[in-house]
């Protein structure tokens, strides 16, 4: 019994046993072993993702139900772990030139990782607590990195003080589920609240005041609208490697987790919740698009669109159907590809040793390094939505099933919302492509990240014609939140 | 209800002396003001600082490091927190309870050898 | 039954009361000991009800430590009393609305509260009677086996805590001597004496 539940565990009793190793390694061999640890760190990671690709205990829960293994969790985790494997291997020599490099930085990656996946697998609101407090803290501390520089503490104390405002609104909400309905365990909330409904009795009120918690919570953990306020500073404070990581892992775990939630124990709730939801996406594509018009920095730039990038999510969970979900899906796996892309061009944006972050910095990309120049055209083009890149494509799935659940006009707003947002994403290529030349960015970015770009590149033009088994991982997935 | 009420007799002991201990308090600060002369002048009621004025403010910034050890303090004390009802249930939770414990401390253990190997318990 | 009422609104009146205290007292270290006292008479709220255990955690814990360490925090900050007066009157009224919004979802809530039929029977972990076990070893029959997942995962939480206070706070003080007692119990005589041959008749 045990041995079967330690087996579903394995990817995560993996991932914490490495992290153990590696800090006794880190501490007994000093900050100047930092290469080594940032190296082996991206082998767990690696190790991890095949783990949890081969699923070696199956589907199932176990641990008294806390913690779960499907389909679902499994695609979650694979996103995750790519998002936070590309960010460990352009940590390694970005961490040595802004003098951060030290050893617990990996480790600190290791460990949000870690808590990203057991809040994807949670299967009751303690241990998606406990995931997501282990993610939280982690990120914290990895905001506040560089503690001599005002910026990067002024982000981690912003990140901080917020989160742990939003994890209080969750546990207040959790309570109040709690209180009303008896149970933490998603699989008993579901049933309860199934029953209740079917009786057709009136819905106690606590009941719904905690599912707004708990929904405000969750939309804070995605920076969506209006829990929002934290992105921009902290993206712009925080070290670039630091943005990068936060824009991709923790993201799409907080999205897979907001499905679950949604969608698992409060499924019979649907209309209670879709009102919220429709909302909240509506919100962040409108302040995404319109926000992020007049940035002139490239990271809060790049915090707003990732805003936006989260509303457009949020409509496929709006949709509240199995197709909306599947739509989430696709939607994730394609923003993540698109940001880890454009974050390897913006940690390349370097002149003489220190990091530039205005877009005028940008100038006359495409004579300097016309590769990279390239790389972040199509990467822009793709967030913009233009056919036939990736970005289109999530577009597309997540419309198309708002469509079928009869969101027209969040549709036809979201649609508007993105022709907006397009405009500053083509300003970026303007820039680039026609304006007077600026100094050549420094060229010895390293070989990682090259291989990074030019494999997210790859994929953004490239994938359309592979969506099949992408659509067709995310109709599994989808499946295993809905098939239960 | 039955069996909180005798919970609750238990802490009847502490209740009393609670009230006892306010009470002395109360009867000693009221006796004092209504009792003892009081005969107010500059010199009396100015601050006692070896004689002369007081420089500057009492208070002063503490060092960054007072909060180190204050957190690694809080740790150890919710990790003792643990303890407790585990002391108390170990007779019935058989091998895996007491292994899962010694996972806990083991896990905290390796914090602890992080801590010292850094200099984290070092003053100076 | 009527000590139990008289204590019950004396522990919430006190705890409302330093709450209150918390957020008007001048002087923030005030503020602290009000939410010392704040605690402790939540941890009686807490013994009323039966939770004994969390009482005590709530002394031991908040009251011994997370207090301390908030001491500390006000002693580090140097704050300026005047300058963080200064917002209060203009955003008080932004705080009033909001503290509204909240009683009314409390009293919206209490007035609401009913527990349905289905839901008793889902309690995962049903409390023994209380006279047969005491709540500390109740939950000891529970949190190391059935929530062993959630019990190691907090004890992640706390090495993390732990990596992380480090990272942030500690640096090493460059030029200061230590005492390395590995090194002193090596040393040998010939790292401390040098035998110099002196030639006779000129002196050192």
């Amino acid at each position: 019994m045990l041995y079967q539940d330690a087996l579903r565990l394995l990817p995560e009793l993996f991932l914490a046993g490495s992290i153990i190793v590696l800090l006794m390694y880190g501490v007994f061999s000093g900050d100047s072993k930092t290469r080594s640890v940032v190296i082996l760190s991206f082998a767990t990671i690696v190790a991890a993702a095949v783990l949890v690709w081969r699923m070696p205990g199956g589907e199932g829960v176990a641990f008294a139900e806390q913690f779960q293994s499907d389909t679902f969790t499994r695609y979650a985790k694979i996103l995750v772990l790519i998002g936070a494997g590309s960010c460990m291997i352009m940590s390694m020599r970005y961490i040595e030139r802004a003098n951060m490099a030290r050893f617990e930085f990996p480790i600190l990656f290791l460990f949000a990782t870690l808590g990203m996946m057991m809040m994807i697998s949670a299967n009751d609101l303690m241990s998606l607590y406990m995931g997501l407090e282990l993610q939280s803290l982690a990120l914290y501390v990895v905001a506040a990195f560089r503690r001599d520089t005002l910026r990067s503490t002024e982000a981690g104390l912003k990140y901080f003080v917020l989160g742990a405002l939003s994890s209080g609104m969750l546990l207040y909400g959790i309570s109040l589920v709690y209180g009303f309905v008896g149970t933490t365990g998603f699989d008993q909330l579901n049933q309860v609240i199934a029953g209740l409904r079917g009786e057709g009795q009136p819905l106690p009120v606590g009941l719904v005041i905690g599912l707004v918690f708990v929904a405000a919570g969750l939309a804070f953990k995605v920076s969506a609208v209006p829990f929002h306020m934290w992105t921009p500073d902290v993206y712009e404070g925080a070290p670039t490697i630091v943005t990068a990581f936060f824009a991709t892992a923790p993201k799409i775990a907080a999205l897979a987790l907001f499905v679950r939630v949604m969608s698992e124990p409060f499924a019979a709730l649907t209309d209670q919740w879709q009102q919220i939801l429709v909302f909240v996406a509506l919100a962040s594509m409108i302040l995404g698009a319109f926000a992020a018009l007049s940035q002139s920095n490239i990271k809060r730039l790049m915090a707003y669109s990732s805003i936006g990038h989260v509303g457009y999510a949020l409509v496929g969970l709006a949709a509240g159907t199995q197709t909306g979900v599947e739509a989430v899906l696709v939607y994730m796996a394609i923003y993540l590809i698109m940001n880890i892309g454009t974050f390897a061009c913006i940690l390349c944006m370097r002149r003489e040793g220190r990091m530039v972050e205005a877009i005028s910095d940008l100038a006359g990309l495409s004579k300097s390094q016309p590769m990279m120049a390239l790389a972040l055209c199509i990467f822009m083009f793709s967030m913009a939505g233009i056919p036939p890149l990736l970005g289109f494509w999530g577009k597309w799935y997540v419309f198309a099933a708002a469509l079928d659940a009869g969101l027209t006009w969040l549709v036809i707003i979201g649609v508007l919302a993105s022709v907006v947002g397009a405009f500053y994403y083509i300003r970026i290529i303007k820039i680039m492509y026609f304006d007077e030349a600026a100094e050549p960015f420094d060229k010895d970015t390293g070989a990682e990240t090259g291989f990074v770009i030019g494999l997210s590149a790859i994929a953004v033009v490239g994938l359309f014609v592979f969506l099949a088994p992408l659509e067709n991982a995310a109709k599994l997935a989808a499946s295993a939140v809905f098939g239960g | 209800m039955q069996d909180l009420n005798g919970l609750l007799l238990g802490y009847l002991p502490i209740v009393i002396f609670l009230g006892i201990a306010l009470g002395f308090a109360t009867v000693m600060i009221v006796a004092a003001y209504l009792l003892a002369p009081q005969r107010p002048d500059s010199e009396k009621i100015s601050a006692y600082e070896c004689g002369f004025e007081a420089f500057d403010d009492a208070r002063s910034r503490f060092d960054v490091r007072f909060y180190l050890v204050a957190i690694l303090f809080i740790i150890f004390d919710l990790e003792v927190a643990f303890l407790f009802p585990w002391a108390v249930a170990l007779g019935k939770i058989g091998m895996l309870g007491f292994w899962s414990m010694m996972l806990f401390l083991g896990l905290l253990t390796i914090g602890f050898v992080y801590e010292w190997k850094k200099g984290a318990l070092d003053w100076e | 039954m009527i000590l139990q009422a008289i204590a019950f609104y004396l522990f919430a009146g006190v705890t409302v009361a330093s709450a209150v205290m918390v957020v008007f007292a001048r002087n923030p270290v005030h503020s602290v000991l009000f939410l010392i006292l704040a605690f402790f008479n939540a941890a009686g709220l807490f013994v009323l009800l039966g939770a004994e255990f969390i009482a005590m955690i709530l002394v031991i814990v908040y009251v011994g430590a997370v207090a301390v360490l908030f001491l500390f925090v006000v002693m580090m900050l140097n704050i300026d009393f005047k300058a963080m007066r200064e917002g209060f009157v203009s955003n008080a009224p932004i705080g009033v609305i909001i503290g509204f919004i909240l009683i009314v979802e409390l009293l919206l809530l209490v007035g609401g509260w009913t527990i349905q039929a289905p839901a008793i029977g889902a309690i995962a972990t049903p409390i023994p009677p209380i006279n047969e076990v005491t709540n500390t070893e109740a939950l000891g029959h529970v949190l190391y086996t059935k929530y062993i997942y959630l019990f190691q995962a907090a004890g992640m939480i706390l090495l993390l805590a732990m990596v992380g206070a480090i990272v942030l706070t500690h640096r090493t003080r460059p030029g200061i001597k230590r005492q390395v007692i590995a090194d002193q119990i090596a040393k040998g005589h010939m790292d401390t004496v040098s035998v110099q041959k002196v030639p006779s008749r000129s002196g050192v």
